[in-house]
């Protein structure tokens, strides 16, 4: 099977159960084991090839520019992980069907399940370091689902996010250790950066990239001291635990440092690091081991002690030594998920953990004391049992460790851990199971069904055939991982149980009697272990990060604290720093433009915007004063663009100035009329001299640019050669809009029909909540006059109406080719609408508005997507304009283009934003009071009988 | 000839425009000003014109049309904001 089949399969069954939960539990798990079956026979039809020696590849560009390929490989260390995650994987969900209980969403758990698996499988197969810095980060986010699966139990969240913030930290470090190691090979490829172990180890950048990388694989192997997530990650389902840390997660650490050993390894650097960790964690993890009263913490800190002794392995830089770490990665594997699993039943059949409330059950759940005793006395390094044998491979080696001079140092500390390593496993078996019936369980317990036993029981009789037969059971599969590792050279696989009289037997039984009598006397042990005084790991951690929360709560609160003005300030600052640093080192070219003259009225135009300017200055505080002197800017403008040979920007600034004063009329309404004097005076003369130096600055900056030419040649000639023949259009504005630039078009009116519908929302929210009651008890402060709708003003707007509209109409018809265009129509007809609002009220409006304003801009975006999606129809681009000519007697000839209907789309679209947004606003200042029958405040039907009036003199 | 009638126009609303500028920033209360602006409006509309008649083109003319028409709503709106502080009831 390919190998993007395997790695994809999980992610793409990932949704099954998610889906087949509907048809039951039964669906949904069978639905997850197939999917992991499926990848599991796919990679074993694999085996063959690879146990022979061969390399299987599957590459992919995908962003090849970046180094980035989707290239995925298959040699015997990631034959042997792969397999590991998906047949412990298919162990798991067999297991999790039947531990997790009714109330549990089973189908998200599988779902993250597999998420998490195809994340691993990735991470084992990629063959590019950037792909499986991708499924990495995978891992760290679908671990944290999953162990934060119980969501309701807070030791569950604070676990997953505790697991999240270690290992995705230790990510973002290996991130940086991965570009190193690319940068100093030139390339991202795997199975090239591993040709290169010379040009790696003589880089000055080796030491950095190793430690970058070995704290990404520390942090996620749970190495001292990162060593805390681990026990905490507790808090999730047993089966998650038992896949997460003896067969998949905690070992991505481990794989990568096999991995990466063919070029990273042999150093002394490596030695001391690597080998030093893994020797401090395997002591300090058996150590607290023997001393956790929770199954599931001794379990855990056991995990702790076993990666770390797998990691001196790794760090002994030995072929030998990197052999027995890839045997003891299998046989921990297996002792360790069984040893789980049975934890998972002791605690389903008996509803509780604690050691201290268990023992004598080796009577009421015979099978459970087997299964759990196999792998315990494996985990202890009894013979003729798996751990055995590789915990033998692993003192002889550290016989022939010499760590800083001293023989006995590195002996003498692993046979120590040995010895507490022991010394908990007995405990697991002795505390639990053995000793007297108690009946003070919690539950009364009782062997259970085959659904919870089968799994562990299946990875014990491994932990058996492996013991008794290594050679025959793992031999060719362990000697092909291992030269994996060791990469070139042939290393011999030989596990035999009796040895003769060799150091490492003497250590072995030194081990064991230790742990026996250190068992005996563990009661007494504990007792001075919880008075001693001890660094709490989670404690450290919780203040780290509550440290680290306030420091960049402060830094944003600082920056971020809701005062326009400082962000104001802040930008101002950053910008000026920028323009300062770019003039000071920049270079500038002498001006290559003459200046043009000047006449008389841009004259007279640069004094009323000037004057203008300088008069909101004066007169910012009175806002309707304020409001007036933009209306001369904005005017002003208009007449620059129109100078400037710019039409369309002039009727377009024009109509927005119009509808702007509108809007800002009915915000002021709500509003203080006069800005009141907040800041210190100190203040205001730095926001002055601030905002002088960025207005001289912006000045001088155009003043340059005008003088000089453009350094690159500008786009415009482009758009002037293309627009008739391209667009068919000879207004070369409107051509860009509605085709050249069609795309940012059609983005612009969908987020003005957003931010339209959000106004709308916004106001909806307000208007049913307590605010309401204030705005309908508002009291006018200024005194109001008589004519709420006044006859000549509705008279004079009911006549406008059409002709506005037919302006509108004209403006939109013509501006292909001529000034004008969608926008602008929709401007106009929206402002001919709102005069009809101003005239005769909201409410007689509203009720004659029967298309709501939602439906219109909703139909804008759909003509013009539809146009655009016309083109695909002949086989072209989305938004590719068509137009042609036609000639009908007895008109003109004229021409018909795809660019009106998406100009339509256009006008929609504003005419519904706008009206919506006018509509919103001026809804805040509706009162339910004032519906008038009529159209203005005197009814001019009035009959014989006397005067009648409605409205608000009613 | 009529390039002098065109200069004398323009002399006449330039200055126009300047008294319209003078008027708004030194008129007692808002009403003054605000037909300022609406004066100021109506003077641009002018000079627009007699631009595209010195340049002899038509373009400027819808520019004018439309100046003409919505200029006269936004004063309707001032004049709505300050009679009844609400302009859509």
């Amino acid at each position: 099977m390919s190998l993007f089949l395997i790695a994809a399969l999980p992610f793409l069954g990932a949704v099954f159960p998610a889906l087949l939960i509907r048809a039951g539990r039964n669906a949904s798990s069978m639905a997850a084991g197939s999917v992991t079956l499926l990848a599991l026979v796919g990679l074993l039809i694999n085996a063959p090839a690879v146990i022979r020696g061969e390399v299987i590849t599957a590459r992919l560009d995908w962003l090849p520019w970046l180094g980035l390929n989707a290239n995925f490989f298959l040699d015997g260390l990631g034959l042997l992980f792969a397999g590991l995650i998906l047949g412990i994987g298919l162990l798991i969900i067999l297991y999790a069907r039947f531990y997790l209980s009714r109330e549990d969403p089973m189908g998200q758990f599988y779902t993250y399940l597999l998420l998490f698996q195809g994340a691993m499988v990735g991470i084992v197969l990629s063959d590019n370091i950037l792909l499986l810095l991708v499924f990495w980060e995978l891992t760290s986010l679908s671990s944290f689902l999953l162990i934060g699966y119980w969501k309701h139990l807070p030791e569950g969240r604070q676990g997953a996010r505790m697991a999240l913030a270690v290992t995705g930290s230790g990510g973002l470090a290996m991130i940086g250790g991965m570009l190193i190691l690319g940068n100093i090979v030139g390339s991202y490829d795997l199975t090239v950066i591993l040709q290169n172990k010379e040009l790696i180890q003589s880089s000055p950048l080796y030491l950095p990239a190793l430690i970058l990388i070995l704290l990404g694989c520390f942090t996620k192997s749970a190495q001292f001291p990162f060593h805390f997530w681990l026990p905490h990650a507790m808090a999730a389902p047993t089966p998650v635990s038992a896949y997460l840390h003896s067969a998949t997660m905690v070992k991505a650490g481990l794989f990568l440092m096999a991995r990466m050993w063919p070029v990273l390894a042999g150093t002394s650097e490596w030695f001391y690091i690597v080998a030093t960790t893994g020797l401090v964690t395997m002591l300090l993890g058996a150590v607290i081991a023997l001393f956790k009263d929770d199954l599931k913490a001794l379990l855990a800190f056991s995990t702790v002690s076993h990666l770390g002794l797998i990691t001196m392995l790794l760090g002994f830089g030995t072929k030998v030594a990197a052999m027995a770490a890839v045997f003891h990665i299998v046989n921990h594997a297996t002792f360790k998920a069984a040893l789980f699993m049975t934890a998972g039943i002791v605690d389903h059949e008996t509803h509780t953990r604690d050691i201290k409330k268990l023992g004598g059950l080796r009577h009421l759940m015979p099978l459970t004391f087997t299964i759990a005793t196999i792998a315990s006395l494996s985990m202890a390094g009894i013979p003729p049992f798996n751990g055995f044998l590789s915990k033998e491979k692993m003192l002889e080696e550290t016989v022939h460790t010499v760590w800083m001079g001293s023989h006995y140092l590195v002996p003498a500390l692993a046979v120590l851990a040995a010895l507490f390593s022991a010394a908990y496993s007995f405990r697991y078996i002795w505390h639990v199971f053995m000793g007297p019936v108690r009946h003070s369980y919690p539950a009364h317990p009782h062997d259970p069904g085959p659904g919870l036993w089968l799994a562990p029981g299946f990875l014990v009789t491994l932990v058996v055939l492996i013991g008794l037969f290594p050679n025959t059971m793992v031999g060719p599969l362990v000697e092909t991982a291992g030269n994996a590792v060791i990469g070139g050279g042939h290393e011999h696989f030989h596990a035999k149980i009796w040895h003769g009289f060799t150091p490492a037997l003497y250590m072995s039984m030194i081990a064991t009697v230790g742990g026996i009598a250190l068992l005996m006397s563990q009661r007494r042990l504990a007792a001075v272990w919880d008075a001693a005084r001890r660094p709490e790991a989670k404690e450290i951690f919780d203040a780290l990060i509550a440290a680290v929360t306030r420091a960049s709560q402060w830094f944003t609160d600082a920056l971020h604290n809701g005062a326009l003005t400082r962000y104001a300030a802040i930008f101002v600052v950053f910008t000026l720093a920028l323009a300062g640093y770019a003039y000071s080192t920049g270079t500038m070219a002498a001006p290559t433009r003459e200046m043009l003259p000047v006449s008389a009225m841009p004259i007279v135009g640069w004094i009323c915007i000037m004057g203008a300017t300088a008069c909101v200055v004066a007169f910012h505080r009175n806002r309707l004063l304020a409001l007036v002197l933009m209306g001369i800017v904005g005017l002003v403008v208009s007449m620059g663009f129109n100078y400037l040979s710019a039409p369309d920007l002039a009727l377009t600034q024009i109509s927005v100035e119009v509808v702007t004063i509108v809007l800002l009329l009915l915000a002021l309404n709500f509003m203080p009329k006069e800005t009141p004097v907040e800041s210190t005076p100190a203040r205001r003369i730095r926001d002055v001299v601030l905002s002088v130096t960025a207005g001289l600055g912006v000045g001088g900056l155009i003043y340059a640019l005008l003088g000089r030419d453009f350094s690159a040649p500008s786009i415009a000639d482009y758009h002037l050669e293309n627009s008739y023949s391209g667009g068919g259009g000879t207004n070369v504005v409107n051509v860009i809009l509605v085709d050249f630039r069609g795309f940012d078009t059609f983005g612009e009116i969908t987020v003005l029909g957003i931010a339209a519908v959000v106004i709308y929302a916004l106001t909806e929210a307000i208007l049913s909540s307590r605010v309401r009651a204030r705005l309908l008890n508002r009291v006018m402060d200024t005194p109001q006059a008589g004519d709420a709708h006044p006859l000549m003003m509705v008279v004079a707007t009911r006549v406008m109406m059409p002709i506005a509209l037919m302006v509108a109409a004209y403006i939109f018809f013509r501006g292909h080719n001529l000034p004008g265009g969608g926008f602008i129509a929709g401007l106009i007809a929206a402002i001919a609408v709102i005069m009809q609002y101003m005239a005769s009220g909201f409410g007689w409006a509203a009720e004659r508005q029967r298309i709501p304003y939602h439906g219109i801009i909703g139909s804008g975006v759909l003509v013009a997507a539809v146009t655009g999606m016309g083109a695909w129809f002949n086989g072209l681009p989305f938004l590719t304009s068509a137009f042609g000519y036609v000639h009908i007697e007895p008109l003109e000839e004229f021409e018909l283009a795809t660019a009106a209907l998406f100009d339509l789309g256009v006008f929609l679209a504003v005419v519904g934003a706008v009206m919506l947004a006018l509509e919103s606003l001026a809804r805040f200042a509706w009162q339910p009071g004032i519906i008038p029958e009529h159209p203005m405040d005197i009814n001019p039907e009035r009959d014989e009988d006397g005067p009648q009036t409605s409205g608000q003199e009613a | 000839m009529i390039i002098y009638a065109i200069y004398f126009a323009f002399t006449c609303f330039g200055a126009a425009l300047l008294m319209n500028l003078w008027m708004i920033a030194t008129a007692e209360g808002i009403g003054d000003r605000v037909l300022a602006l609406d004066t100021m409006v109506i003077n641009s509309i002018a000079i627009l014109i007699l631009y595209g008649l010195t340049q002899g083109t038509e373009i400027f003319f819808e520019a004018a049309m439309i100046i003409a028409m919505l200029g006269f709503v936004s004063t309707v709106a001032y004049a709505r904001f300050m009679l009844r502080g609400n302009i859509i009831e």
